[in-house]
């Protein structure tokens, strides 16, 4: 239990897939201009990267590991991730065409989303099993969720702030997530 | 699965093979199963519309309108909508808010309503029909009236009149309507959609 406890502190805060990894950047800076698509991105985001972490160690497991095809593993990846971003976007189009039109653009951004493929490697090279697997790529959606919910509530804020001009735009924008990864820094040593 | 593991390649190809059929059978059935029918976009743009029906798009109805735009026609051809409404389809789409294409009815800046110059009124209720609105006040063989704060100023009232006793009138600007300018809106911070834009 402390175990689990401790992989999903990890993931959540310590080692934060965005602003201690610096994987995924690229949804962190597109998709937090507007709180609502944030939330939805986030969703999305969770949903895939725990389903993909779990398909992911599946396909290691039991298709790579017994035919010693672990060198494939980063090609496999790819593929069982891009199927599940498809997935995704075919239910979120089925179940809620709000959603769809809110996110129909960023899902496919999900399946370049290097934190995707880099919880599917680091699952394998940290040797988890099964449920470790699950909870840690849930606790990195979670933990990627978080700092893009965070983020995109103060990019609203600074929309209507008097920033000064060299520093309008993508520049401010920038430095928040830089002071944002100081403070997560913060947590290394928590557990 | 020992011949297999002599052969790497073989496993290679067989295994990624396998995989990718797998795959494409999961999706193949998933496009299957979530087919959507319909555009669920038409809805949503439908409901943005005013819903006054009085075709001023170039279109017979705020539906025909919805699904015009849904296949990329311009989101400002409705003036009774104003431009809040410009503002909430392009918000809705995505797109840059164009500003509103009043078309020959308002060409001029100022805002007008229609006037019934009342001792020529008839009484016949037809203007009446007409509003989309229902910004005209009045019964049969009673003068009629417009109520000028629910009148967008579509003109639809004009057409039908037989005494032609309808008027588009200007609204002055007083001291008791005019209004500070609103400020410009505050330009968000940089997004992917700036740079497509440039």
């Amino acid at each position: 239990m402390t175990e689990f406890a401790a992989i999903l502190l990890g993931t959540v805060l310590v080692n934060n897939y965005v602003l201690v990894q610096f994987l995924g950047l690229c949804p962190f800076m597109g998709v937090s201009n507007k709180l609502e698509s944030a939330i939805g991105m986030a969703g999305a985001t969770t949903f895939v990267l725990t389903l993909a972490s779990i398909c992911s160690y599946l396909v290691y497991t039991w298709i790579l590991s017994p035919l010693e095809l672990e060198y494939l593993r980063t090609i496999a990846f790819i593929m069982v991730i891009a199927v599940v971003v498809q997935f995704a976007k075919m239910f979120i189009e089925k179940t809620s065409p709000l959603l769809y039109r809110v996110l129909g653009v960023f899902l496919p951004l999900i399946t370049t989303n290097c934190a995707v493929l880099g919880v599917a490697l680091q699952n394998t090279n940290k040797g988890y099993n099964f449920w470790q697997s699950s909870l840690y790529g849930f606790g990195a959606a979670v933990g990627f969720s978080l700092v893009l919910i965070l983020f995109s509530a103060m990019r609203e804020r600074l929309a209507a702030a008097d920033v000064p001009l060299p520093f309008q735009g993508a520049a401010i924008g920038m430095i928040t997530a830089g002071l944002m990864s100081l403070a997560f820094m913060g947590f290394a040593g928590l557990i | 699965m020992q011949m297999l593991l002599d052969q790497p390649v073989l496993a290679a190809v067989l295994a990624l093979g396998t995989l990718a059929l797998i795959f494409g059978g999961v999706l193949g059935f998933a496009s299957v199963r979530f087919k959507v029918e319909g555009d669920p976009i038409v809805e949503q743009l439908d409901s943005l519309l005013p819903q006054t029906q009085c075709g001023q798009c170039g279109y017979p109805g705020c539906r025909p309108y919805a699904e015009k735009i849904a296949e990329g026609d311009v989101i400002n051809k409705c003036p009774p909508g104003g431009q809040a409404t410009v503002d909430a389809i392009a918000q809705l789409l995505g797109v840059e808010a164009p500003t509103l294409d009043a078309g020959d009815a308002a060409n001029a800046e100022v805002k007008r309503v229609a006037f019934i110059r009342e001792d020529e009124c008839i009484g016949c209720t037809k203007c009446i029909q007409a509003c989309p609105m229902d910004a005209i006040l009045g019964a049969a063989k009673q003068m009629h009236t417009v109520i000028a704060e629910e009148c967008t100023g579509c003109d639809l009232c004009v057409e039908p009149c037989p005494v032609d006793c309808i008027d588009m009138v200007p609204i002055a600007t007083t001291l008791a309507t005019w209004h500070w300018q609103k400020p410009k809106p505050a330009g968000l911070i940089a997004s992917d959609r700036d740079h497509q834009a440039a």
